[in-house]
């Protein structure tokens, strides 16, 4: 118990936790745009893998960082326009589209990583993100190795919890977004387009997932491999459901996992010897279906959400 | 001004054209990638036609690659029809695969010709099981099974590490994380010499038949249709909505857990962790271009497993990335999806449209 203790009171814990959450709040946030606009992307999986291989790629063609970063951001925004039109216009089922868009782009971008390096042994690597060391803030007792030695991509991330909210609770736009997704045809009688909130929507959504892939090869590595993104797209699905689409709540549920992730992590090494690692490594994706399994039951869905809608069909 | 509108009628070449249209198109657009990679795509085509009907040994390549995506296709066609979204037929099959290795490597005592059924038998029990959880966290407490299926396809595999690290290791297997062979009387015997394609190929003939037949002219297959089409007019029609699911939850789990079987019984004869490439994920695409009927599933997984034997062997003599493949597949996906859109509306302008209703 003293361990466990022990191990929570720690600076690096939680800035392991924030590291790991880092890329969930970026798929959290994209997910729940795309969602209380009223459709489901599961082309999330797939979309975090694109964003890890453009940026890593780009960065590597000597894009630089951030060029990295929007090239991830553009590429991500191109499987979301791909889904949109799918699923907005055409009102195609949105679990296949979005299934068929992550078996898309993770084969476009496999495809295209073993072409441009037919045979590497071990894969190149970049100079990623560095941990944003401000003078006096670093120094602080507890939150300064924490808080202020992430890299700038998790400034990024929280900037966006506070953007998204601000968005969708301050601004017409966001009112707008809300709507699209709960009843489409006030929208359309108020003159405003579903079809262009909707596509937007999942657009930009889209880009954001593609930063969480981003992440993964620009700061938490610094190279890109197959299979790297292991499910962290849908545990972002399951995710959105417990944060009630809110984007604070997201943030929160994406920094419980990254805590209970940090915390297997040190648990495997303390009692590493007694269980099979491999029992702490099912522990996220049990824990993501807990959660989904805990809040499923009051979830306020999105009422419109995986219901096509057509313009002029009532 | 043009508008979007409802089919009245579903006319059979339709039906029947688009899914072979899409192939054909994602086929075509292959192209790209292979100019990308700087392949010449018309030698590219002939080599991955070379390498599906070349020879004999071949074609049987492409009916043994079939064979589990038939499993997985079935499992995806029939639980799509109730609107029940299994995407979990990868652990499925693992949990399947785990079965026959338990039971048929000699750790239980049953020899002779006991040993096969049995293997088969449990190992579509054990992918129906792996369905039951999320399909009880559907019904009671209504969590999403996407999300549910997909998840445990990931802890499923880690368990699946466990084991052979643990239990199911072969002790002769000097360290390596892979199973004890099935015993020869366990295992599904091969259909040609020299061959590896196997008499899996028949179970899953037989069984999409069956599926095929069940579903258009039994009283289960008319409530599968009736849940999927509108739970809630079913329900009100007085069918148990809950036991539909759970009905065709558990086929579709056994049927993935069949591919498992298949795979380990009639190819590999043991298990390792990298048993199945996706077959679970493709199952989900075979099944869309089958149009979710199970004959059609024979026919896309067929079309599929050529997709990925061809790519392989012009892989091999070209080298270019058999991620082709996967390319390829995903592709007839997307186009059989709008394929689906092309065929059940028609663009209309809209003052026509008026002048008609």
């Amino acid at each position: 118990m003293m361990d466990i203790l022990n191990i929570l009171l720690s600076e690096s814990f939680w800035a392991a936790s924030l590291r790991i959450a880092t890329p969930l709040i970026f798929g959290v946030l994209g997910a729940l745009i795309c969602e209380r606009a009223g459709v489901l992307n599961l082309g999330i999986e797939g979309i975090f893998v694109v964003g890890a291989m453009c940026g890593w790629m780009a960065v590597w063609l000597g894009a630089g960082l951030w060029g990295g970063v929007l090239v991830a951001a553009l590429a991500g925004a191109f499987f979301g326009l791909l889904h949109a039109i799918l699923t907005v216009p055409l009102g195609l089922s949105q679990h296949v589209s979005g299934l068929g868009i992550t078996l898309f782009a993770t084969s476009v971008s496999y495809y295209t990583y073993r072409t441009a390096l037919p045979n590497v042994s071990s894969p190149p690597r970049i100079e990623p993100f560095q941990p944003l060391d401000l003078p006096v803030l670093s120094d602080l007792p507890f939150l300064g190795s924490v808080l202020f030695q992430q890299t700038a991509l998790t400034w990024l991330a929280l900037l966006l919890v506070a953007l998204v909210w601000y968005v969708l609770n301050r601004t017409a736009l966001g009112v707008a977004i809300k709507a699209v997704g709960d009843n489409p045809d006030s929208v359309d009688a108020q003159g405003l387009s579903v079809y262009g909130l909707r596509i937007g929507a999942i657009v930009v959504g889209s880009a954001l997932m593609a930063l969480g892939g981003a992440f993964l090869t620009m700061s938490a590595f610094d190279a890109f491999f197959f299979g790297m993104v292991n499910g962290r797209g849908w545990v972002c699905i399951a995710l959105v459901i417990f944060a009630s689409w809110r984007p604070g709540k997201a943030l929160l549920g994406a920094l419980l996992f990254g805590a209970f992730d940090a915390l297997q992590v040190r648990l495997q090494t303390e009692v590493g010897a007694l269980v099979p690692g491999q029992v702490f490594l099912m522990v996220p994706y049990v824990l993501s279906i807990i959660a989904l399994v805990i809040a499923a039951r009051s979830a306020d869905y999105p009422r419109a959400l995986l219901t096509p809608w057509f313009k002029g069909q009532r | 001004m043009i508008r979007i509108e409802l089919r009245q009628t579903q006319s059979r070449a339709f039906t029947l054209g688009v899914p072979i249209l899409s192939a054909v198109i994602a086929l075509g657009f292959a192209a790209i990638p292979l100019l990308a990679a700087g392949a010449n795509p018309i030698a590219a085509y002939a080599e991955m036609f070379r390498g599906v009907f070349g020879s004999v040994f071949a074609f049987s390549e492409v009916l043994t690659r079939a064979t589990p995506l038939i499993f997985t296709g079935l499992a995806a066609a029939l639980a799509f029809r109730a609107k029940l979204w299994n995407i979990g037929a990868e652990g499925q099959l693992y949990l399947g695969a785990m079965a026959a290795v338990a039971i048929g490597s000699g750790v239980l005592d049953i020899t002779g010709i006991l040993l096969l059924p049995l293997i088969v038998l449990m190992g579509a029990a054990a992918g129906a099981a792996g369905m039951v959880a999320p399909t009880y966290l559907k019904t009671r407490f209504g969590a999403d099974e996407v999300v549910t299926t997909l998840l445990l396809n990931f802890i499923i595999l880690i368990f699946v590490q466990m084991m052979l690290e643990g239990p199911l290791q072969d002790p002769m297997g000097l360290g390596w994380p892979q199973s004890a062979p099935v015993l020869d009387q366990g295992m599904l015997p091969p259909l040609m010499e020299r061959m590896r394609v196997h008499s899996g190929l028949v179970l899953a003939l037989i069984l999409a038949g069956l599926a095929q037949f069940m579903l258009a002219r039994s009283v289960w297959g008319f409530k599968l249709r009736a849940v999927g089409e509108n739970a809630a007019a079913a329900r009100h029609a007085g069918i148990n909505v809950n036991r539909s699911l759970f009905g065709v939850a558990i086929l579709s789990g056994g049927l993935a857990g069949l591919a498992g079987v298949s795979e380990v019984a009639g190819l590999k004869g043991y298990l390792t962790a990298d048993l199945s490439p996706g077959f679970g994920y493709t199952g989900i695409v075979v099944a869309m271009l089958a149009g979710l009927s199970p004959v059609g599933v024979v026919i896309a997984a067929l079309f599929i497993a050529s997709v990925f034997v061809g790519a392989d062997s012009m892989s091999r003599a070209m080298g270019v990335s058999s991620f082709l493949a996967d390319l390829v597949v995903s592709v007839s996906l997307l186009c059989v999806l709008v394929g689906g859109f092309v065929a059940r509306y028609r663009i209309v302008r809209a003052s026509t449209a008026r002048a008609v209703s």
